[in-house]
């Protein structure tokens, strides 16, 4: 048995056999082969492997996502399938006696140049897919397996670090835990691992991750954030228990559904469910959430090889709004930028990504991006009980244009005839110090505030969040932190504004009290947290 | 060898999804060669990427040509499918 130690950011144990998930190495190389006939086995072998692949995701985003935006899973299968790719791969394997892998890069820079020259911008977009399909299928030679065609038993996965974009190609179902060598506890990644209610371990450092071997068995506590490689059996025995008790545990926080999410003293205040895709609805009712406190709308763009259409988004924000019949959903518009990347918003790298190019930002300089999500909004609103929230707010001038162009959506929408509810909320998130300390002049403009207090942390402590090496330095409960969500919650108030907490910090029960009598009036958690908060919050007495 | 003349009504023109039906529909067919002609360039129909690659937008006009076995039977349907759009 060897121990390793890293930092636990969802409390669970699990137990299972290890896959190491290795990046792609993007670095083709041209070697002379001599079998010419093997090569050209091998790479009918990848791409058999590469259309069974497509079949599966294309399956998984039929349920997940619908029949539209799945079929560009079924159109990739057929340009697999493609006479003119397939010929040019097998003919540069023949002509220059060279290895599969190269003679795919070849044709795929070929094709992906033959679409960019191209007089139409859909056609131009379209050398990615061609990049796409190309690179599964040199990962398929080089034997890089995706995590997405691992077997059908589940297994803890093991990396050097997940970007946010692969954590979201997992599949659910096959994972039991991460184990990240690096990595820091307020990425993305993590919060989507807490999300997934899965046990997850950051930072477990290099040596873990090359001393692990594909297939060992490994234990998992995600609450001590410690590994156990080939555990001995008083280890397994000590485990198992801890798992089951931690079962029960969650058997007794099922007991508090129903429950209103009141203090023992009778405040009231609503907790609800931070959700990143229509698949998590499932998830927010069984944790009987009173609504959806922050619907992160990015992940519509992340998981897409182009701009989603205005009627892919609007079908994505009527099916929330339709499946939470009623209650609060609040959207947050686009929030590209910092950790988060898609390749066709064509983003230069930036020395300080946090401080740089993304969310509103990137709105207000791309109207055309921004209304598009503005109207499929808007005609989602005639559907249910919608609040629309814009990131990254730091002066009042950019909340006048953007309310600006939301008047114009809405006269564009008037005009042409369709149908959208006048009881739309908007809000801003705060989560610059700056939205914090005008806080009093951006009340008046909204409905609400929420609080997002990881971007809030980092830019009020100047911390990087995505740097493990300075993660001692932040501390979550600073003071300066704990004072701009006051000020801004009573300058909500003054206004008439409600304000929320949607951040990491909302489900941070040590903290509930103190929040409560800020006089925040809802907390907006990960589904698997709802009801975590709903016990601290009944067991508050705000009069004591 | 038949041929017909037909015009492009999709939105988005000869995009992806049309590109891959047509593709589809012409391989069911491997003792037909469909090709069309269209914006000066002759390409296969049954490679999707090269379909695309003539670059149709709508309101494009398009010559099909089909040669082999049922022939006509696959042109009509080949620009069937043009007309109705692909389903879209």
């Amino acid at each position: 048995m060897k121990k390793y130690q890293g930092k636990g950011v969802y409390g669970a144990v699990a137990i299972g056999k290890i896959s190491l998930f290795k990046k792609p190495d993007a670095a083709v190389k041209r070697i002379h082969v001599v079998d010419t006939d093997n090569e050209k086995t091998r790479f009918e072998q990848a791409k058999t492997l590469a259309v069974q692949q497509l079949q599966e995701i294309y399956e998984k985003a039929l349920k997940e996502v619908g029949e539209t935006n799945a079929a560009i899973f079924e159109i990739h299968q057929m340009m697999l399938d493609d006479d003119d790719y397939n010929d040019s791969i097998n003919n540069i394997i023949d002509s220059q006696s060279v290895n599969a892998e190269y003679a795919v890069a070849v044709t795929a820079d070929n094709f992906a140049d033959m679409f960019s020259a191209m007089d139409d911008a859909y056609m131009k977009a379209r050398a990615a897919d061609v990049r796409d399909i190309s690179n599964r299928l040199i990962n398929n030679l080089s034997g890089n397996a995706l995590i997405e065609t691992g077997s059908d038993e589940k297994v803890i996965i093991c990396a050097s670090d997940l970007a946010p974009s692969e954590t979201v190609a997992l599949d659910k179902d096959k994972v039991l835990a991460f184990v990240t060598a690096h990595g820091s506890s307020n990425s993305h990644t993590a919060i989507l691992a807490r999300n997934m209610n899965i046990p997850a371990i950051i930072g477990a450092g290099d040596e873990f991750l090359n001393e692990i071997k594909d297939g060992g068995e490994a234990i998992v506590d995600g609450y001590t954030g410690e590994i156990f490689v080939d555990p001995d059996g008083e280890t397994r025995t000590m485990l198992l228990e801890k798992q089951r008790a931690d079962e029960e545990k969650k058997r007794l926080l099922q007991e508090l559904k129903g429950k209103e999410n009141i203090t023992a003293d009778g405040k009231k205040i609503n907790v609800y469910a931070n959700i990143g895709s229509v698949g998590d609805i499932g998830k927010v009712l069984a944790n009987d959430a009173g609504g959806i406190g922050l619907f992160r709308s990015e992940f519509l763009y992340l998981e897409n090889s182009d701009y989603p259409t205005e009627d892919q988004q609007f079908a994505a924000y009527k099916k929330v709004l339709e499946s939470m019949a009623g209650k609060k959903v609040v959207i947050r518009t686009l929030d590209i930028g910092a950790d988060k990347k898609c390749d066709y918003f064509n983003l230069k790298p930036e020395e300080n990504p946090a401080l740089g190019y993304r969310a509103i930002r990137i709105c207000l300089t791309r109207p055309e991006v921004f209304k598009t999500q503005l109207r499929a909004l808007y005609r989602a609103s005639a559907f249910g009980n919608l609040g629309i929230m814009f990131p990254m707010i730091t002066s009042v001038s950019e909340l006048e244009k953007i309310l600006a162009i939301c008047d114009e959506v809405k006269a564009e929408l008037k005009e042409q005839g369709v149908e959208f509810s006048d009881k739309v909320e908007l809000g801003i998130m705060i989560e610059t110090p700056a939205a914090a300390v005008i806080s009093d002049k951006l009340a008046p403009m909204v409905d609400f505030f929420s609080v997002g207090t990881n971007d809030l942390t980092q830019y009020t402590l100047a911390c990087d969040r995505q740097n493990p090496d300075i993660e001692q330095f932040v501390d979550t409960h600073h003071e300066a932190v704990l004072r701009l969500i006051e000020m801004s919650a009573e300058n909500a108030h003054k206004h008439g504004a409600w304000i929320g907490i949607c951040g990491e910090l909302a489900a941070d029960t040590t903290l509930t009290e103190t929040f409560l009598r800020m006089g925040i009036d809802e907390l907006s958690v990960s589904p698997t947290f709802v009801l975590k908060v709903r016990g601290a919050v009944r067991s508050i007495d705000l009069s004591k | 060898m038949v041929s017909k003349k037909v015009t492009v009504v999709n939105e988005q023109g000869m995009h992806m999804r049309p590109a891959g039906e047509l593709a589809k529909a012409v391989k069911a067919h491997p003792d037909c060669e469909v090709t069309l002609n269209a914006n000066g360039k002759t390409v296969k129909a049954k490679a999707p990427m090269q379909i695309m690659s003539a670059c149709m937008k709508k309101g494009c006009e398009v010559e099909i040509v089909c040669d082999g076995a049922d022939e006509q039977a696959v042109l009509d349907e080949i620009a069937g499918m043009f007309e109705s759009g692909f389903g879209e």
